[in-house]
């Protein structure tokens, strides 16, 4: 099976019931995303597929075949961590920073469909063409990504700080 | 009484009236003068770069060659015999090398549990897989190998068994009519009776005797629990998940009975713990068959794998009665009550452990049970005890003070102890009245209105309420650390403690630094591994101080081989480790600061690359001598909707009392990381338990709920940062502190929103309808 992942094309074999976080963790060696239930309820396997977020444990890893998968370890600009890594942090939006992976990929993916004008249910204005996001809109749209250590606040700063126009 | 426990008794006595200076702490630690240092500023993570771009290795992403991956099946009976166990079939599915059971499974001593030995880990003495008898249900019975993940967990589902079910203890309700008074509560009394509390209770004019009820609940780190392992040269290594290094390291040894040295765990980062990270049978059971299979074995529990084997915070019901004179002055105090526990264990959920030290009153009752079940070995999980015996004695509080018409703070404030109120001996600092004050400052108190129910806003009725949390102050035997200084003038301090998130690694360089007197950057810390010296827990929000402790000791054992090391060309000869004081990178003496040498200049003269000592810090004897603990003032702001009873947290603060803060910005996010789960046991954690088949029914993070971002609201915290001056940097633990007191003040502010009072946790939107 052939896929490109973190823009790189790799071609490895897997079972067919192997789910796409297995694959990039078992498989490819890219431990970033995390597996903190298995089933959709936790958001730490969060990455991009063509630009929006998934749950890659969620996803089987052959139907992403030619999709173009960006993790953690695929969002560094340059070698430059991403605006959004460093606001991590200087806000401390992590502890023991296993979600943190998630939801740094989650909230990329959530600014992107805010932008494409996507309402949440703190949306007020169904019919904008996009979204200013503000703090209830990112708390609402990032309720996905569980952090049991309780970094909220941190997390929720330094999303703001890259992604919320000034109010 | 038996000549050990008498003569224990004796010596406890010597060192309660033992004068103050022959205590650890006795002295003030010198740092807690030293202003402007390293110790005390917002230093930002020093792990955080690796944590952001997920390169941090947590224990299943360690690579080996040959490696099998693992499934587990499990009980579904609570208690009875296996008749049938038919693997054949999984045996033969594609890729499988081994199905381990209780038949071929390699004979395992049981683990010896947890604080009856030094080093002791087991969360229970039960065999592991040695027999065909089930304890609970949800009990490991087959272990599965195989080259990949799916092959394990397809061969596992073709595993059948049947039992023969024996009558089984699952109903709490049962169980209590057989409750038991444990022989300690963690050392301390099961009972506590000062005069006639019952008679003090009903003869006072203001009365308070309710009963409330706290649910099972679970850690859930967001890390699943799992083990990357295997076994070279008959010895051991282990790349676990752990809050306990070296205790896991030890117990493994006497398990499959080898030298305790041949058992090696690494454990750097943790993906969270909250107590849930010691030592289970998964690892047992890794390591069993990894060596029956010769192979490296990686075995992650699932979601439901955790639920089933990895225990959680136990259910209680609380009795708690106050009785208070015409002006709120306490009469009688009773904080009684049984939490489940089973016969092969000893975690009795302390929550009685609140009313020993918190208020004045003239009589007491303290009694604490534990009814035995069936069921998995329960464990501490955050706070246990303080976190839900909080939220029994703070409601209780908050109704006396709404019967008595007076401020619940005043009514606090009114009976605040001079002394330790069980064992009368002094606090070593305490100054929760002022905690309480800054806060109600902070968070608007004066604006609340003492009528219920008084504040609309749209469909919300909105309220406040506050609450007291506290945590003892702990430190733990066998902390000792190694301090190598190199003629570059670089310090490495090592020891076996760990890092889950609390800032260990970023406050520990912190304080060498400050110890040593070099500059951050000159300082490398090596942890979590049982390699390194000591016994640390990260627990008990005890690490702090047994590691500051350690490195104390460590540093003035350093102090003392540098002077000798200097030599008599040195402008430290002849001086004691007493006179002189590290700073800017070497030793000067405290009456001239210019007076003094580099540490390179000193190693270098010697003709040396480095020094390394290690040293043991004393024996905890301060907890006996003083009465320790950390306290906090909760302030919670809530809504409860008036059409669909949910409730939501609108606005929380915590102004906490817990000696010297070490790094503020990590201190920050362990309080609020506590609070958040605070908001859980309040309003929605819940292992939900079948009284039918003792089964938990929601073992997934999709149906046992706990906080997201949407529940939690921007918190505030606060302290009073007034060091102890008899703790290590006048610090004390606050891993655990910001969860207690968090139940009750938001119960107590949905009472005020509301008016209506509920005991029975957590406060889900059906009680309030
Ligand atoms: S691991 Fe995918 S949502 Fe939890
Ligand atoms: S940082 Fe530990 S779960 Fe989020």
């Amino acid at each position: 099976m052939r896929f490109l992942i973190n823009g790189q094309p790799v071609e490895v074999d897997v079972d067919m019931r192997t789910s796409l976080l297995d694959l990039l963790r078992d498989h490819l060696n890219l431990h970033g995303s995390k597996k903190g239930c298995n089933q959709g309820a936790c958001g730490a396997c969060t990455v991009l597929a063509d630009g929006e977020r998934i749950l890659s444990c969620l996803a089987l890893a052959v139907q992403y075949q030619g999709r173009e998968i960006t993790t953690i370890e695929g969002i560094a600009e340059d070698g430059q961590m991403h605006p959004l890594q460093r606001a991590f942090i200087e806000h401390d939006g992590f502890q023991c920073g296993y979600c943190t992976p998630g939801q740094i990929c989650s909230a990329i993916g959530m600014a992107a469909e805010a932008k494409r004008g996507m309402p949440s249910h703190m949306t007020r204005d169904l019919g904008a063409e996009f979204i200013t996001l503000d703090r209830h809109e990112v708390r609402e749209r990032m309720s996905g990504n569980i952090c049991r250590c309780g970094a909220y606040n941190g997390i929720v700063n330094a999303i703001s700080e890259v992604f919320v126009e000034a109010e | 009484m038996s000549l050990k426990s008498a003569a224990m008794k004796l010596m406890q006595k010597a060192i309660e009236h033992a004068p103050d200076s022959m205590m650890p702490g006795g002295k003030p630690d010198p740092l807690i003068t030293r202003k402007h240092g390293i110790v005390g500023a917002p230093v930002t993570r020093i792990d955080g770069p690796l944590k952001v771009k997920g390169a941090a290795p947590f224990a299943a992403e360690f690579e080996a060659e040959g490696l099998l991956y693992t499934a587990v099946a499990f009980s579904t009976i609570a208690k009875g015999r296996i008749t049938s166990l038919d693997t054949s079939a999984a045996e033969k599915a594609p890729g499988v090398r081994l199905v381990m059971t209780h038949k071929n499974a390699p004979k395992l001593k049981p683990t010896p549990m947890f604080n009856t030995q030094p080093k002791a880990a087991g969360p229970s003495d039960l065999p592991i897989m040695q027999d065909d008898s089930i304890h609970w249900n949800g009990e490991p019975i087959a272990v599965v190998l195989a080259d990949t993940q799916e092959q394990a967990d397809y061969a596992k589902s073709l595993i059948s068994a049947t039992y023969k079910e024996e009558p089984a203890v699952i109903d709490f309700d049962a169980a209590m009519k057989n409750a038991h008074e444990p022989k300690t509560i963690l050392g301390e009394p099961p009972t506590i009776n000062e005069g006639d509390a019952e008679a003090a209770l009903s003869a006072a004019p203001n009365l308070v005797d309710k009963t409330y009820t706290t649910p099972r609940h679970n850690h859930n780190p967001i890390e699943l629990h799992g083990v990357t392992l295997f076994w070279e040269d008959g010895e051991l290594y282990v790349h676990d998940s752990s809050q306990t290094v070296a205790q896991s390291a030890w117990t493994l040894a006497e398990v499959f009975g080898l030298d305790e040295k041949k058992v090696h765990i690494w454990s750097p980062y943790v993906g969270g713990g909250f107590g849930s990270k010691t030592l289970w049978q998964h690892h047992v059971l890794a390591a069993a068959a990894s060596k029956m299979a010769d192979r490296p074995v990686r075995l992650v529990l699932s979601r439901e794998g955790v639920y089933r084997t990895v225990g959680g915070r136990t259910t209680t019901q609380q009795r708690v009665a106050i009785g208070a004179d015409a002006d709120g002055r306490f009469q009688s105090l009773i904080h009684t009550g049984v939490a489940a526990m089973t016969e092969h264990n000893d975690c009795p959920e302390q929550f009685t452990f609140p009313a020993r030290h918190l208020y004045a009153t003239k009589s007491f009752l303290i009694g604490q049970k534990v009814a035995d079940m069936d069921m998995l070995a329960n464990t501490f999980m955050r706070a246990p005890g303080e976190s839900i015996g909080t939220f029994a004695l703070e409601s209780a509080i908050d109704e006396l003070a709404e019967q008595i018409g007076i401020d619940p703070i005043e009514l606090r404030a009114r009976n605040e102890p001079e002394s330790d109120p069980t064992t009368g001996k002094q606090f070593s600092s305490r100054n929760l009245i002022k905690a309480y004050r800054d806060g109600a400052e902070r968070f608007g108190w004066n604006s609340r209105s003492a009528k219920p129910a008084a504040r609309r806003d749209g469909e919300w009725l909105v309220g406040m309420g506050c609450a007291t949390g506290t945590y003892p102050y702990y430190r733990m035997p066998g902390g000792k650390a190694r301090l190598t200084v190199s003629k570059d003038g670089f310090v490495t301090a090592e020891f076996a403690a760990h890092e889950m998130g609390m800032g260990t690694a970023t406050t520990q360089t912190q304080v060498v630094a400050e110890r040593m007197g070099v500059a951050q950057q000159c300082v490398q810390i090596n942890y979590g591994s049982s390699d390194l010296a000591g016994v640390f827990l990260a627990g008990g929000s005890s690490q702090s101080a047994s590691i500051g402790a350690s490195i104390h000791a460590a540093h003035t054992a350093l102090v003392e081989q540098l002077i000798k090391l200097a030599g008599s060309k040195s402008p430290l000869h002849g001086l004691d480790a007493d006179d002189v004081e590290s700073r800017d990178g070497g030793l000067h003496t405290k009456k001239d600061p210019s007076h003094g040498e580099s540490y390179a200049a000193i190693l270098r003269r010697a003709g040396k690359d480095e020094l390394s000592v290690e040293e043991s810090a004393p024996p905890p004897m301060e907890l006996q001598h003083w009465s320790m603990h950390s306290f906090s003032a909760i302030f919670a702001e809530v809504g409860v909707n008036t059409i669909t009873c949910e409730t939501r947290v609108r606005r929380l603060l915590g102004s906490f009392d817990c000696g010297r803060i070490l790094n503020p910005k990590t201190a920050t996010s362990q309080f609020r990381g506590g609070m958040i789960m605070g908001i859980g046991l309040a309003l929605m954690e819940e292992t939900i338990w079948d009284s039918r088949k003792g089964r938990i029914m929601n073992p997934s993070l999709a149906e046992y709920h706990v906080p997201v971002h949407m529940d939690v609201p921007e918190i505030d915290v606060m302290w009073t940062d007034i060091p102890d001056p008899h703790t290590p940097l006048g610090a004390r633990g606050i891993g655990e502190i910001g969860i207690t007191g968090v139940g009750a003040a938001i119960a107590n502010a949905i009472y005020n929103a509301c008016g209506k009072r509920i005991r029975e946790l957590p406060i889900t939107l059906d009680k309030l309808m």
